[in-house]
């Protein structure tokens, strides 16, 4: 398991403007914040609060206007759209709310679907899959296909998929937002065990209560600022 | 080859959409194949014809006939080995549908010029001597089941008789085939003995000769022939223009119109047709795709590999139906009946390939272009 006092990612300072038209909206506002590896933030605040830009820079999908942006210890703020697309398949694993599964390919097939940018041969990218999937308690589903299987099951080949290639940092946005609470909390207890048991740092955004309290702690936004931060 | 399988799923995301398209791609690439293996005969297609043979016809026109004291004279100029003479029947058999070429023709020069044909010594001196002889190609023969002896009845809408009739009773005095493949396909056609055509026409008609056959000595000397030929009649009645049997060959199938420029204007009104539902087909499927391929490049996909994957896409689904369309049409010409020598050649493949890649190029760059300039926040935002 890794040190829970080193930071795995460290922000400084960190501004995100968006300019829509002739408007430039800045969305963050000088963010601080410290997430130690193998720790577990949920990310709450209102619509509008920034959370899921925060999210989004934080898994290098988008770069910052300013500041400083640290994961790993390597600087990915200034990274250009091909380091980060690297970046992102040897470090990051990612789970939406909408699940994001190819409606075409199998389970197995889209738990794959990372493998593909690493040099490897077809049938150890169908191995590592299959054990990707057997660790969200898949492994009789890998045949079938995304419309074939249930809302909490998708969500879990979502998770498989984040997983196989061993990611440091699993982000998740709303994981748990098109689900019941039943299959909602049997998804973030799987969170839970893999930051508990693997070490996955996971920083999840979410506006549910219930859902954040699944994590290590909560760190709150509003209008684009930190307000506080609590632990569980 | 490790993402074919995304790109074949992809592809096939929508089964109907992908297999209506693939038919559409398939019905023009086979059309593509028939069209250019007709095109591909009347640029190349009379290569089988001997390089030894000149043919002189009239300056003016070849349905210009040439009388028949010329052939002494093209005899006489140096380098020539053999001259015959053809007339065009223009016979129909039974009903306007029973058509097929007819020659009136001086047997023993035909066979002195043509040693292509083959034809026993007995049937061949029956030609000579048989003033209302005719002798019938072997495929014509098999398609009529004619055999020696037959009396074949022609209805000539050129040549009446001097009695005004313009039934002509031929009687069967051999077959001939051909002395190899190529020749071999050539025989649905009829030799006529020109002895009863010249007897029987019309006193004005007679004497007269369609075309002349110049066999010469050595091929190298086709074009000092020719000039030779055409400048002993020039400024006379009987101006002449005496050029290769391939060039005369093509020359009587482009009286019909410029056959290649004709098929490639359909073939490209076609391609046209094709190059818009196929783009806006492919340009659709993309379009719905944004948020998938986004979730690509979420995963670690460059924008550049994202890219290929639309334009591989695109390749694929040309390739698909050009090899199916192309497969079809190859399939199609080998069951065509000999009269019908068209054949998806390599010149032919060829083409279809350059249109794969031009195709794809052209309906698959946009599409792609999309692809690459995806912002993966805006596109899993929907906007």
């Amino acid at each position: 398991m890794n040190d829970i006092n080193v930071p795995l990612v460290e922000i400084r300072e960190l501004t995100k403007t968006y300019v829509r038209g002739k408007q430039r909206v800045e969305v963050l506002h000088g963010i601080n914040l410290d997430i130690p590896a193998g720790d577990f933030v949920a990310l709450m605040g209102p619509s509008g609060s920034g959370k899921t830009t925060l999210l989004n820079l934080i898994g290098g999908l988008d770069s910052p206007t300013s500041g400083l942006l640290k994961v790993q210890n390597q600087r990915i703020d200034d990274f250009g759209s091909n380091e980060l697309a690297a970046w992102r398949a040897n470090t990051v694993g990612f789970i939406f709310q909408s699940y994001n599964l190819m409606p075409v390919l199998t389970a197995q097939k889209n738990v794959e679907l990372p493998l593909l940018l690493h040099d490897m041969s077809s049938s150890e990218r169908t191995r590592r899959a299959n054990v990707a999937l057997e660790l969200v308690g898949l492994g009789d589903r890998s045949r079938h296909k995304p419309n074939e299987l249930s809302g909490g099951q998708q969500q879990r080949v979502a998770i498989a998929r984040a997983l196989v290639s061993d990611p440091s940092i699993l982000i998740c946005d709303e994981p748990t937002g098109d689900l019941d609470r039943k299959t909602a909390d049997e998804v973030l207890t799987l969170l839970q065990e893999l930051n508990r048991d693997f070490g996955k740092t996971i920083v999840m955004v979410t506006h549910d209560p219930k859902a954040a309290e699944y994590a290590n702690r909560t760190v709150h936004l509003d209008k684009g600022t930190l307000v506080n931060e609590a632990a569980h | 080859m490790k993402y074919f399988g995304l790109i074949w799923s992809g592809l096939f995301r929508k089964k109907l959409r992908a297999f209506l398209t693939l038919l559409a791609l398939w019905s023009a690439f086979a059309l593509l194949g028939l069209l250019q293996a007709v095109n591909s005969l009347f640029n190349g297609g009379a290569d089988f014809l001997g390089a030894n043979r000149l043919i002189t016809q009239a300056r003016t026109s070849f349905t210009q006939p040439l009388p028949m004291r010329l052939i002494t004279q093209i005899e006489s100029v140096p380098g020539v080995k053999r001259v015959s003479h053809s007339q065009f029947f223009g016979g129909k058999y039974q009903d306007s549908s029973g058509f097929f070429p007819q020659f009136a023709v001086n047997p023993q020069r035909l066979f002195d010029t043509y040693p292509e044909w083959v034809i026993s010594d007995d049937d061949k001196r029956k030609f000579i001597t048989t003033k209302d002889g005719a002798i019938v190609g072997k495929l014509l023969a098999e398609k009529y089941g004619w055999k020696v002896g037959d009396i074949i009845p022609l209805n000539s809408f050129i040549w009446p008789k001097a009695d005004g009739s313009r039934t002509w009773e031929w009687k069967v005095v051999g077959i001939f085939d051909g002395r190899n493949s190529e020749w071999k396909k050539r025989t649905s056609l009829m030799y006529l003995n020109y002895g009863q055509l010249d007897e029987a026409v019309s006193p004005r008609a007679r004497g007269l000769a369609g075309v002349f056959v110049i066999s010469m000595n050595d091929p190298k000397d086709a074009e000092k022939i020719s000039a030779a030929v055409d400048a002993k009649f020039e400024n006379s009645a009987d101006e002449t223009k005496t050029q290769s049997e391939q060039e005369f060959q093509l020359g009587f199938a482009r009286q019909l119109g410029d056959i290649g420029l004709i098929v490639n204007l359909i073939t490209s009104a076609v391609f046209l047709s094709i190059l818009f539902l196929t783009g806006v087909s492919m340009s659709q499927s993309i379009r719905e795709r944004i948020p998938e391929l986004a979730v690509l490049k979420v995963l670690g996909f460059r924008d550049r590999t994202v890219m290929l994957l639309v334009l591989a896409e695109a390749f694929l689904l040309c390739f698909l139906g050009a090899l199916t369309g192309m497969l079809s049409a190859t399939l199609l010409t080998k069951f065509l009946p000999p009269e019908f020598p068209i054949a998806t050649d390599s010149r032919v493949w060829i083409t279809a390939g350059i249109c794969v890649v031009l195709l794809s190029l052209l309906i698959g760059v946009p599409p792609a272009l999309r692809a690459l300039r995806i912002k993966i926040v805006d596109a899993l935002a929907g906007r």
